[in-house]
């Protein structure tokens, strides 16, 4: 019967977690373009300055701005990739008007000029204020990125199973 | 424009979003609860963002308001 079963409270559920539980934002950073990737850190900034706890969940082309910039990929398509496509945060270009890197160039040129924080700042920034920075694993495996070649303020190298986990507990994900 | 005698200040000008707000989060680090800040700030942006900002936080937001182009706001740690 209904009444014989003992059903637990929200409290006991919840167990030893603190009343007030810190507010939670996940999201995917898939993109490597520098203006996407400018998003990305501005709202992992503003969310960890504004007392939210972030997961930055970094795959595919959004792995060029946690790796340091080394040459990767051990075979044959793994090194022409990792030298097509080479990583690191300065070498993100403009989703548009890149025009070869001239439309880096001047975005950078421009963003500077306006006081705008660098891509590089921001993930400094971002990592200054805890926010928890994840690889994607099968991704690295794919593209021949080896851990090693990522900067090592990434916290974890880990797959889509951890990355639900973080998303659930979190108020909002995002796919950028 | 000041109220009370605030414990920090911070000049935040010629800073654009989101440096203004990183930069009074993590001034709020150092604080005592109690304790006001007190910024100046030129970017426009600021006047929406640091009462969204201590709204979220859940401190208080004693002033903000713009003379000429200088933005002048004191928040008070509650939390």
């Amino acid at each position: 019967m209904a009444q014989a079963l003992t059903i637990p409270t929200p409290d006991e559920q919840m167990g030893e977690i603190p009343q007030v539980a810190q507010k939670k934002i996940s999201m995917v950073v898939f993109s490597g373009d520098m203006d996407k990737a400018m998003a990305a850190f501005i709202i992992a900034t503003g969310a960890a300055a504004s007392g939210l706890q972030v997961t930055m969940f970094f795959t595919f082309w959004g792995l060029k701005l946690i790796q340091d910039g080394n040459r990767t990929g051990s075979s044959v398509y793994g090194r022409a990739m990792g030298a097509m496509n080479r990583g690191g945060i300065d070498r993100v270009g403009p989703s548009k008007f890149n025009f070869l890197g001239l439309g880096r160039w001047m975005f950078k040129k421009m963003m500077r000029s306006h006081n705008v924080a660098s891509l590089p700042e921001l993930r400094e920034m971002a990592t200054d204020l805890g926010v928890k920075m994840i690889a994607c694993q099968m991704s690295m495996d794919v593209m021949e990125i080896p851990k090693e070649t990522l900067i090592p303020e990434v916290d974890q190298v880990a797959g889509v199973a951890a990355f639900i986990e973080e998303s659930q507990q979190s108020n909002s994900t995002l796919f950028i | 424009m000041t109220i009370t005698a605030p414990e920090v200040t911070l000049n935040l000008e010629g800073m654009l979003c989101p440096i203004p707000v990183v930069k009074v989060a993590q001034a709020f680090k150092t604080l005592e609860v109690g304790d006001v800040l007190e910024a100046t700030a030129s970017d426009p942006g600021v006047l929406i963002d640091i009462p969204a900002w201590a709204r979220t936080t859940g401190n208080e937001l004693i002033s903000i308001g713009r003379e000429e182009k200088v933005i002048t706001f004191q928040v008070r740690k509650v939390t």
